[in-house]
C-alpha cells in the first residue's frame, strides 16, 4: 500500500521540476471527470462541494477588502487558489473527525463547519468570533466541529494533530484527524518526528501537505534538497499519495482513501496535494519573488472554474444553478460582515479571562 | 520513603484512579524510567498506559498536547529537563497558550515532569536550572518539591489539575528519604507555599535543592543566635507570595536561595514583589544567593563553586542582619 503508483510519481517529479511548470495542461487534468458517469457522486454533494469552494473564495474576496479597510488587523493569509485542497479533504470525513491546520486556515474552517459570521467576526476582533476575538486569523477554534487550530509556528499542529489521533485511538472510537500544512512545514523537525511516531505507533492521522510551492517568498527549490513529498513517506514506511490540489473531486477521492485506511486499520497516511496560492503569503506580502505570468499561468487551471467545467459538462448545474450559488454565497458574505461588524468588542474582562482553566 | 518512590507511588494512584492519564517518555516503561521513578509501573498499567518514546521530544511533548486537546490527561516525563529545551515550542506556544487563544474551549490537562537543576558532574548539557524559563509564561503551572511527601502530593494535584504543569524534580533529591503519607486521598494543593521552619529574624526562601540547604544554614544560625524561618514556595507559577510577604513583615529580613543563574531568576522576582509589597518592612536589602553566572563545569571543585552551600547562605543572612 505504500507510496505512490509510477504514474503518480511522474506526475509528482514532472511538477516539481520547477515551480513555474503547471501540472498538466487544463484539460487533461479534467479528462476522467469530463467523461459522464465517471463523476460518481450524487448531485447534491456536488453542488454543495461547488457552494463551499465559492463561499471561500468570496470569503477570502472579502478580507482582502476589509483588511485594507483596517477592519482586520495583523496577519491574515488567504486561501485563494487553494480551495479544492481544504474543501475536498474535508468533504472526506465526517463532522466529529478532527482537523487541525497552519495559519492559513479560514477556507478550511468554514469547510469544517464553522459559520463565516464567526470566522469574520473573529477576524475582526470580535465577542462573537469562534475563538471570542482571542486568536484572530490565525487562532480559529470551534470545538464543536471538530476544528482544532489555527496554529502560528510553521509546524506546530503537526504534533499536536499526531496526539489528537492518539487520543482517538487511546479511547477506542474510529474518528480520523486531517493535519493541513504547507510544504515549507516538511523542512521542520516537527514533520518528521510525527509521522515517524504516527506510523511507529499506527496513529489514525491524515498529513495533508499544500504544495503551494512558496514559504513565504522562498521558492520550493530554493527550499527543498527533495521536492517530492510524497517520497518522504518512504522515510517512515508510510502510504502516501501525490494529488492534484486543483481537482477537487481527485483530493476528495484520495483522502477518502485515507480516511478508510485510518478508520478501518488505523494508519496513517501522507498526501501530497499540489497546488497554488494566488495572494501574497500575507496581505502585506508584495510577491517580487514570482511574475505575474506565473501566477496566471497556474489561474488557467483555476480549482473553482475546472470543477464548474467538469460540472457542466456532465450536466450537474447549469448556468442559472451557478447564478443561484453566488447570489447566495454573495448574501453569506455580506452577512458575515453585518455579523462582524455588529458584533461586541470583548468585554475588558476578556483580558485575564482563561489563561488557566483552573485559576489558583 | 525515598523521594523516588513517592513520585512512583503518586503516578501509579493517579493512573489506577483515572483511566483518561497515561505516561509516556523515553525509556519510562521497558526501561522502568532512567531514574527510576516509573518503575513498575509498565507491568502494572501495561503498554498502553505506559508509553516508551522514540528521542523526539518536540514531538511527543506536542503529542501529549494534542492529546489533551481531545480530552486525555498525559503525564510527559522529560529524561531530565535539560531535553524539554527542544519542545519549548509545544510547551510554551501550544501547552500554554491554547485555551486563552481558542476562548476557553480547549483546556489542557498536561504534566510536564522530570529532573532538572544541578546534577552529579555532567559538565554544561546535563545540569542547569530552568524553572525561570517557564515561570515566565502565563498559561503554566511550574511546581518543584522539597520533601518526598511534597512530591507525592504536589505530583497528584498536578496529574488532577487541568491545566499545563512543569514539574520539576532534583536529580540529587531522588534519594532523599522521608515520612510520606500512603493515603491515596492525600494531595498538596498548588499554589500554597510551606514553612518549612518557623523563625524570627531572617526569612529565607529557598525551592527544590536549596530547602534542605537552607534548613541546614538555619540550623548553624541558630547556634549562633540567628532564628531563621525558611520558607518553600514549592509552586513558583502561581507563587504564594503572601505567605513569603507575612514572613518578612515578621523578620525584616530575606534572603533568597536559588540554584539558578542570578539573571532574571525567580529570586530576582521573588525579590521584586518583596520589594513592592514589604519594603517598609525590610530592615536590609534582599540578598540573593544563586547558582554562579557560568554554564556548569565538570570538575568536581569547580562545580561545587556553581552551586550555592550552606556556607553561602549561612553569610548572607549574616549579611542581611549585619552580623
Amino acid at each position: 500500500m505504500s507510496n505512490q503508483s509510477g504514474e503518480q510519481r511522474d506526475q509528482a517529479e514532472r511538477a516539481s521540476s520547477s515551480a513555474v511548470t503547471v501540472l498538466d495542461p487544463p484539460n487533461k487534468a479534467s479528462a476522467s471527470a469530463t467523461q459522464s458517469n465517471e463523476i460518481g457522486e450524487g448531485r447534491e454533494t456536488l453542488v454543495e462541494i461547488l457552494r463551499q469552494m465559492v463561499l471561500i473564495r468570496r470569503f477570502e474576496e472579502k478580507c482582502a477588502e476589509s483588511y485594507s479597510l483596517g477592519k482586520i488587523g495583523g496577519f491574515c493569509r488567504l486561501y485563494i487558489g487553494q480551495e479544492a485542497v481544504g474543501v475536498g479533504a474535508i468533504s472526506a470525513v465526517r463532522k466529529d473527525d478532527y482537523v487541525l491546520t497552519s495559519y492559513r486556515e479560514h477556507g478550511q474552517a468554514i469547510a469544517k463547519g464553522i459559520s463565516p459570521d464567526a470566522v469574520m467576526a473573529e477576524l475582526y476582533g470580535k465577542a462573537g468570533g469562534c475563538s471570542r476575538g482571542k486568536g484572530g486569523s490565525m487562532h480559529l477554534f470551534d470545538k464543536t466541529v471538530g476544528f482544532l487550530g489555527g496554529h502560528g509556528i510553521v509546524g506546530g499542529q503537526i504534533p499536536l494533530a499526531t496526539g489528537v489521533a492518539f487520543a482517538s485511538k487511546y479511547q477506542e472510537t474510529d474518528q480520523v484527524t486531517l493535519c493541513f500544512f504547507g510544504e515549507a512545514a516538511v523542512n521542520q523537525g516537527a514533520f518528521h518526528e510525527s509521522l515517524n511516531m504516527a506510523q511507529l505507533w499506527k496513529l489514525p492521522c491524515i498529513y495533508i501537505c499544500e504544495n503551494n510551492m512558496y514559504g513565504m517568498g522562498t521558492s520550493l527549490e530554493r527550499a527543498m534538497s527533495l521536492q517530492n513529498v510524497a517520497q518522504k513517506s518512504c522515510a517512515y514506511e508510510m502510504a502516501s499519495e501525490f494529488v492534484d490540489g486543483m481537482d477537487v473531486l481527485k483530493m476528495r477521492q484520495a483522502t477518502q482513501r485515507a480516511v478508510k485506511r485510518a478508520r478501518e486499520e488505523s494508519l496513517p497516511t501522507l498526501l501530497e496535494a499540489r497546488t497554488y496560492r494566488y495572494m501574497g503569503h500575507s496581505m502585506s506580502d508584495p510577491g517580487n519573488y514570482r511574475t505575474r505570468a506565473e501566477i496566471e499561468k497556474h489561474q488557467e487551471r483555476d480549482p473553482i472554474k475546472l470543477f464548474i467545467n467538469d460540472l457542466k459538462a456532465n450536466g450537474v448545474i447549469s448556468d442559472d444553478d451557478l447564478a443561484r450559488i453566488e447570489a447566495q454565497v454573495k448574501e453569506d458574505v455580506e452577512q458575515s460582515v453585518r455579523f462582524a461588524e455588529e458584533s461586541p468588542l470583548p468585554d475588558e474582562s476578556e483580558l485575564t479571562n482563561d489563561i488557566y482553566a483552573n485559576p489558583l | 520513603m525515598t523521594m523516588r518512590d513517592a513520585l512512583n507511588l503518586a503516578l501509579a494512584e493517579e493512573l489506577a484512579r483515572d483511566s483518561s492519564v497515561f505516561l509516556m517518555g523515553e525509556e519510562v516503561a521497558e526501561y522502568q524510567g532512567a531514574y527510576k521513578v516509573t518503575r513498575g509501573l509498565l507491568e502494572k498499567f501495561g503498554p498502553k498506559r505506559v508509553i516508551d518514546t522514540p528521542i523526539t521530544e518536540l514531538g511527543f511533548a506536542g503529542l501529549g498536547v494534542g492529546a489533551a486537546m481531545a480530552g486525555l490527561r498525559p503525564i510527559i516525563e522529560f529524561m531530565t529537563f535539560n531535553f524539554s529545551i527542544l519542545a519549548t515550542d509545544q510547551i510554551i506556544n501550544s501547552a500554554a497558550k491554547l485555551l486563552y487563544m481558542s476562548g476557553g474551549q480547549f483546556k489542557i490537562p498536561i504534566v510536564f515532569r522530570g529532573p532538572g537543576g544541578s546534577a552529579y558532574q555532567v559538565s554544561s548539557q546535563h545540569s542547569q536550572a530552568l524553572e525561570s524559563w517557564y515561570a515566565y509564561f502565563p498559561g503554566l503551572k511550574v511546581v518543584m518539591p522539597s520533601t518526598p511527601a511534597d512530591a507525592k502530593g504536589l505530583l497528584k494535584s498536578a496529574i488532577r489539575d487541568d491545566d499545563p504543569v512543569i514539574f520539576i524534580e532534583q536529580e540529587r533529591m531522588y534519594g532523599m528519604k522521608d515520612e510520606v503519607p500512603e493515603d491515596e486521598d492525600f494531595i498538596i494543593p498548588l499554589g500554597v507555599a510551606d514553612v518549612k521552619r518557623q523563625g524570627t529574624d531572617a526569612t529565607i526562601v529557598a525551592r527544590s535543592l536549596m530547602v534542605p540547604t537552607a534548613l541546614k544554614a538555619a540550623e548553624e544560625l541558630e547556634k549562633e543566635g540567628i532564628s531563621c524561618e525558611v520558607i518553600d514556595p514549592r509552586t513558583i507559577r502561581p507563587l504564594d507570595i503572601e505567605t513569603i510577604v507575612t514572613s518578612v513583615k515578621k523578620t525584616n529580613r530575606a534572603v533568597i536561595a536559588e540554584e539558578s543563574h542570578p539573571f532574571a531568576s525567580v529570586g530576582a522576582e521573588i525579590s521584586a514583589e518583596i520589594m513592592e509589597q514589604a519594603f517598609d518592612f525590610l530592615d536590609a536589602p534582599v540578598k540573593r544567593v544563586s547558582g554562579a553566572d557560568v554554564p556548569m563545569p565538570y570538575a568536581k571543585n569547580l562545580e561545587q563553586l556553581a552551586i550555592p552551600d550552606v556556607a553561602q547562605i549561612v553569610a548572607a543572612v549574616k549579611e542581611v542582619s549585619y552580623k
